[in-house]
């Protein structure tokens, strides 16, 4: 008879139970923690920290395609060569020696005529370079969307729950922030504070995007505040929080999560936007926007490879996140099964 | 239903106040002084304080504020700084263009969302919902930049299919010619995640019970659909269309700026560049009482399609 009274699973117990017989879930969870991990590795210096280095000829195609002649000449032509002995110099005995400590420093390599996946214009790697610009834009995208996501749910649950002067109040501040679309909000401050860098974006970024998600749960909250469940927790004495946050949330969260997927997705590509028309990171930070920026001239000359290499990481990285996150919704909002 | 019209719009002058405070700051405090930027570089004190005194900006923080109202009030920005263009003639000459390719677009992308995701959620879990699904989600990873890039190089650059860029001065020619790959590339970039959403929507209502109990009655399998559920899901639909709609005009500016379309988006990234402060004062202007506008129709609209929604 005991038995008959186990305890039963919470809903995030469920929700993970099912998360785990879901292969694609899990298939995307591991891309996302392969990047996350591959974040991390790279932000303490333990990989891609060289990126910098001119490591092969200008434009080196990618090793399964092989170097041409062209390339080839260009390796040839770029190994440092010894310039004639001029009589006249009056520095050249220090010359000499000053060459000579390079040489025992850093011995002449001859430039790479191929990398695993090409190089650009400068000879950086773009493997290297791809990893270092992601780790810019995931911080970017992941950060600001967390930001915009607590606030828009915050601020559309008080919202939608109490209606009357509070819900006025931040109808105010929405129709403030929306009325001047975001993109031109994002340009007009980045073109006024004409400072660049990575807490700027995400603080512009995370501060002006809350508003979607605001307006959509302050429905889904108008929607839910009459329905049978909630009149039942206000019969049996629970707060206002506690309907709110505790009773309504575990109801409208999916659509919280879909739109911090889309968000993610949303606000990696606008970083990509904002670094392309320059308004983005600073110069010497590289991110896939920037590297886009560099892809587009390339293209033209028939070098793909950049455009591939940081098209193709973003896509792989965003699909992976926003299969997970779909699959988290049907696993955490059953009913929808 | 009147008094929240009347309240509606007695609710536009604080908010229309408070994103002229915030434009104001952001140009007139943070941006700092105008006359450095407009008197060039070989500038002399006596240029400065002439230019000062033309813009108002010797005056103090109070008064230049009832200065750029009483701009807005009298629709007259003055002329643009780059190019001495009356800004109201901007406006009025960039407007078409945007919407020559934004109409179609909004009306093609909604259209097609909703039938597609009607479609979809209806056999969920199935082969078919799951690989659209898939393909959503990986063509919806991929950057604008790339689509635009990749698009333009292929069919108007290598096939030839469509001018590279340009602009006509018919309407006819100018849809037919010069939109058709931007309408191509915007609704290849947007029914993706537009599916996405509407099929979340539709997924939200399929299960409810006014669903069995329509199909209960004998109601066909496409009645439910269209009827019973699409007004169900057409709430946060609504939201999200009309929240949309002015966003799209300045949104559209890379679409605009690799086609050479003299659009809204185009002229504002031109401004931004230029410091052409007159210019992107009076777009976000025009810009926000247009939002302010389609919000309260969204807000009508929800009454509109479902009498359980009380506008009080």
């Amino acid at each position: 008879m005991m038995t008959l009274h186990a305890a039963s699973p919470g809903l995030w117990a469920l929700a993970w139970r099912r998360l785990r017989a879901d292969r694609i879930a899990m298939g995307a969870l591991a891309v996302v923690a392969a990047f996350l991990a591959m974040l991390l590795l790279s932000s303490i210096g333990l990989i891609a920290s060289d990126w910098e280095d001119e490591v092969a000829v200008n434009y080196a195609p990618p090793s399964f395609i092989g170097a041409d002649a062209g390339t080839r000449a260009l390796a040839a032509a770029q190994l440092p060569r010894e310039t004639p002995p001029n009589a006249f110099d009056p520095l050249a005995a220090e010359l000499a020696e000053l060459k000579a400590q390079v040489r025992a420093t850093h011995p002449p390599v001859e430039k790479a005529t191929t990398l695993p996946f090409g190089a650009d214009k400068w000879g950086h790697d773009i493997v290297k370079k791809t990893i270092k610009g992601g780790e810019t834009s995931i911080v970017v995208g992941l950060v600001a969307a967390l930001v915009a996501v607590a606030l828009g749910t915050l601020f559309g649950a008080l919202s939608g729950f109490y209606g009357g002067v509070i819900d006025d109040l931040f109808n105010w501040f929405y129709s403030i922030f929306t009325a001047i679309p975001s993109i031109l909000m994002i340009l007009t401050v980045a073109a006024v504070l004409q400072q660049k860098g990575v807490m700027t974006i995400v603080l512009i970024l995370g501060l002006t995007g809350w508003t979607g998600p605001y307006r959509l749960m302050r429905a889904e909250y108008i929607k839910h505040k009459a329905r049978e469940y909630v009149m039942a927790a206000d019969a049996i004495g629970a707060s206002s929080m506690r309907r709110m946050f505790g009773h309504i949330l575990p109801n409208v969260a999916h659509v919280a999560l879909v739109q911090m997927s889309i968000l993610v997705v949303g606000f990696i590509k606008a970083e990509v936007i904002l670094s392309f028309l320059g308004f983005g990171v600073p110069v010497g930070v590289v991110s896939w926007g920037s590297m886009l920026n560099e892809a587009q001239n390339e293209l033209i000359l028939g070098k793909w490879w950049q455009l591939a290499a940081a098209s193709g990481a973003m896509a792989l990285l965003v699909t992976a996140f926003s299969l997970f996150a779909d699959a988290l919704r049907d696993a955490l909002d059953p009913k929808l099964k | 239903m009147l008094s929240f019209i009347v309240r509606r719009l007695w609710q536009m002058l604080p908010t229309m106040l408070g994103v002229v405070v915030l434009v104001f700051v952001l140009f007139n405090w943070v941006g700092g002084d105008p006359a450095y930027l407009l008197a060039g570089k070989m500038a002399d004190t006596a240029a400065i304080e002439n230019i000062r005194r033309q813009l108002g900006t010797d005056q103090p923080y109070t008064v230049q504020l009832w200065i750029f109202i009483e701009q807005i009030l009298t629709f007259d920005f003055g002329n643009a700084w780059s190019t001495g263009e009356p800004v109201s003639h901007i406006i009025a000459s960039r407007l078409g263009p945007s919407l020559t390719v934004l109409v179609p677009l909004t009306i093609l992308e909604t259209v097609l969302g909703i039938a597609l995701a009607l479609g979809i959620a209806f056999v969920r879990g199935s082969l078919t919902d799951r690989a659209v699904m898939v393909a959503c989600t990986v063509g919806m990873s991929i950057s604008i930049l790339v689509y635009i890039i990749v698009f333009q190089y292929v069919f108007a650059y290598e096939m030839g299919l469509f001018p590279v860029q340009g602009w006509g001065n018919s309407l006819g020619e100018n849809l037919l010619r010069y939109a058709l790959l931007p309408i191509i590339i915007g609704l290849a970039v947007s029914i993706a995640p537009t599916l996405r959403l509407y099929r979340s929507f539709v997924l939200d209502e399929v299960n409810q019970d006014y669903v069995r109990t329509a199909r209960a009655k004998g109601l066909s399998e496409r009645r439910v659909v269209w009827v019973h559920v699409l007004r169900n899901a057409a709430i946060p639909i609504i939201t999200h269309v009309m929240a949309n709609l002015p966003a799209l005009l300045i949104g559209a500016f890379l679409l605009e700026r690799f086609f050479g379309i003299p659009g809204i988006g185009r002229e504002v990234i031109l401004a931004v560049e230029r410091s052409d402060f007159p210019v992107i004062k009076a777009i976000t202007v025009y810009v926000a009482a247009a939002t302010m506008v389609f919000n309260l129709l969204a807000d009508l609209l929800y009454q509109a399609v479902d009498p359980r929604v009380r506008l009080t």
